[in-house]
């Protein structure tokens, strides 16, 4: 108890609550803005919260992530564009609701799904927090290896139709992050002599071209589009009584979400199909979906909100980040010394809180303040793109410079956002390279520090979480294999995987 | 031939113009830097294999090689997309930003921050065809609202101008603490 009041005493500090409202409130009209997501702004935010305290940091980029959803339903519904790329499947019930002429009915249902989806999964993660304090620190060298092998499994399967494309691009992640001075060899890897590589490739320097200033390439080499929503009229408090009736499709939802967002590598994507499934299957009505059924848009957007919150449990409880985001936030933790994992949840758990509290904190403020400013967010969305293009280029120059003014990371910086260019225009996915980055980091030290205490290869697994992490490896890859083979006898290989649009915006 | 055409399914994927020149660059790429390993790389005699320097250079090439010999594979057995080298010119087209963007960070230790980052907003704006004047305002207008964001009120560690050494005193002193 003393706990959860050492939390929420970290949360009532002036300097935190602006962190949270600028956050929040930011991340809305981020997440709103086709074009930019929350990895763009996040990439740009990250080193400049290097200089503020943790829990300080740590809310605004959190308001950042929680909240770009809430707006990126805006434009999904009304102009058929997803703000964010999770918005994906809200257009499909949502643009037909608006060109019925209940734009205001969608937008509403689409706020209030959102909000069951993020308390829903807040209330999750506390209720789970002391089973995560109790399984945590069983989790030694070995299961943390393990465990992050499984996530770059599950990130290489959970992009089905480009498996090969992910694979090989977590496989370069992997490989970039041993470039440089080997840290316990002081051994030079693939430096080819030059003094700059051997610190190292920055991960933040990478994720800052393969988001940001790719996404500024992007805009900048294609059509000038300004998009053009319609103000919608209404009480934005109707979708909340509208939400009662379809409870049950949100709980399970939020559920799809939650469980999903725990897995590495799988996330909001995954959940939101399996939820729209799952809804389209027990509706009374499934031929509406797909032609503005309110059940499919509560379904994907009580989804996708549900999974911030979720994604932050192995990241809290194991230090190991599930996608993108939670990727970019375990280096905040690093540049203080906070290092998620077992310990934090034993040295600082008031931090834990903490972050839940400003987690419950967002979906109100973002609650609130959409119910009042749907109409302001119509208008701002309508920034022409290839200006757009050009505001992200100065923005990731600060994100970029700032880190320790060297004109070589943004070269690197710049490299990277022409490969980050291709593979969006190639509808490849990014993530997995970041991924690669960071659980390749996290696999090479965890094994190495495992060395020692094993005796034979078996050793590996003679513990039970480590047993049960490898029974899941191999179960994992199986029941892929399974697929794949049904799949070839059916011969009937998917065709289409746009909706597999997996670039973060 | 019905095995040939199963094999060929297997591989055939959804894809964009343009996805086999990536898919030879990447492969070409990985077998690149996995023949460099031995030169790039050092193998400590006496230590485990999983804690030498080279493993995860090793491991990580290898799959990269093998996932971009089976990408490559992929995308040769798929019908071909018309369109592949105007899509490869848009890629060479973002070069010219990517200079921009080189150009801004060389610009800015001598121009300061505040000046180069106006000069760029408003070039950036007319050089991809803005021409209304209110709208290269408003370009610069917003350079100047993230100068004061970041380097004023944040305090972002971004280094302040040579030219900024050529003001007045009392001048000289808030451009290089503020912009």
């Amino acid at each position: 108890m003393e706990n959860i009041f050492a939390g929420l005493e970290l949360l009532a500090r002036w300097d935190v609550i602006l962190a949270l409202l600028v956050g929040s409130i930011g991340g809305v009209i981020i997440g709103a803005i086709p074009g930019v997501g929350a990895a763009v702004a996040i990439a740009i935010l990250l080193p400049a919260t290097f200089s503020l305290e943790p829990i300080v940091g740590l809310t605004m980029l959190l308001g950042i992530y929680g909240s770009s959803m809430y707006g990126g339903a805006i434009p999904a519904v009304l102009i058929n564009t997803p703000g964010t790329a999770v918005n994906a499947l809200t257009c499909y019930d949502g643009y037909p609701m608006t060109k019925r002429g209940e734009a205001h009915r969608a937008v509403s249902l689409a706020y209030s799904a959102s909000f069951w989806g993020g308390i829903f999964s807040v209330g999750c993660l506390i209720l789970l927090s002391p089973v995560l304090a109790l399984i945590a620190p069983m989790f030694g060298s070995r299961e943390i290896f393990l465990a992050a092998l499984l996530g770059i499994i599950l990130v290489i399967l959970a992009h089905r139709g480009q498996i090969f494309a992910a694979g090989l691009l977590a496989m370069f992640g992997i490989f970039l992050q041993t470039v440089g001075l080997d840290a316990v060899t002081y051994t030079q890897r693939y430096t080819f002599g030059y003094s700059f590589l051997s610190s190292g490739i920055d991960l933040i320097v990478v994720v800052l071209g393969l988001f940001a200033l790719s996404q500024a390439f992007f805009l900048l080499t294609g059509p000038d589009e300004s998009p053009d929503a319609k103000p919608v009229t209404g009480r934005m408090t109707d979708g909340i009584k509208e939400l009662m009736k379809h409870k049950r499709v949100a709980t399970v939802a939020s559920g799809f979400g939650v469980i999903l967002g725990m897995i590495p590598g799988t996330g909001e994507f995954t959940a939101q199909f399996m939820s729209y499934t799952y809804a389209q299957k027990t509706s009374k009505q499934p031929e509406q979906f797909g032609k503005g059924s309110p059940e499919g848009l509560i379904a994907s957007e009580a989804a996708n909100n549900a999974v911030p919150a979720a994604a932050m449990i192995p990241l809290l409880a194991l230090g190991i980040p599930g996608e993108a985001l939670t990727a970019m936030m375990l280096s905040v933790f690093y540049v203080h010394n906070v290092i998620p994992g077992p310990q934090l949840f034993q040295n600082n758990i008031d931090l834990v809180y903490g972050l839940y509290f400003a987690l419950i904190a967002l979906n109100v403020i973002v609650m609130v303040f959409l119910l009042f400013s749907t109409n302001l967010l119509t208008k701002i969305i309508r920034v022409p793109t290839r200006f757009l293009g050009v505001m992200i280029l100065l923005l990731a120059f600060v994100g970029v410079y700032s880190l320790r003014n060297s004109l070589t990371d943004c070269m690197i910086a710049a490299g990277f956002g022409v490969l980050g260019l291709v593979l969006k225009r190639l509808n490849l996915p990014i993530v997995p390279i970041i991924l690669g980055m960071v659980l390749g980091g996290i696999m090479e030290v965890k094994l190495r520090s495992a060395m020692p205490r094993l005796k034979s290869p078996l050793d590996m697994i003679d513990r039970p979480i480590s047993f049960i992490l490898f029974v899941l490896i191999v179960l994992v890859i199986a029941v892929h294999l399974r697929a794949l083979i049904k799949e070839v006898r059916t011969r009937q290989p998917d065709e289409d995987h746009d909706l597999h649009d997996s670039q973060m915006r | 031939m019905s095995r040939v055409k199963s094999l060929q399914s297997l591989f055939k994927r959804y894809r964009r113009p343009g996805d086999i020149v990536f898919a030879w660059f990447v492969f070409i790429f990985s077998v690149f830097m996995l023949l460099q390993i031995a030169d790039q790389t050092v193998w400590k005699s006496g230590g485990k294999l999983f804690s030498q320097p080279r493993f995860w250079p090793a491991v990580s090439l290898t799959g990269m090689a093998i996932f971009a010999a089976l990408h490559l594979l992929g995308s040769a057995l798929s019908p071909r997309i018309a369109g592949r080298w105007h899509e490869v010119g848009r890629w060479v087209a973002s070069v010219e930003y990517a200079g921009w963007f080189i150009a801004y960070a060389i610009a800015v230790p001598y121009a300061g921050y505040l000046p180069a980052t106006v000069l760029f907003a408003i070039m950036l704006a007319l050089r991809v065809g803005y021409r209304r004047v209110s709208t290269v305002l408003i370009a610069a207008a917003v350079a100047v609202v993230i100068v004061l964001l970041f380097k004023t009120m944040l305090q972002v560690n971004l280094p302040s101008g040579l030219v900024y050494e050529y003001l007045p005193d009392g001048l000289r002193q808030i451009m290089l603490t503020y912009f």
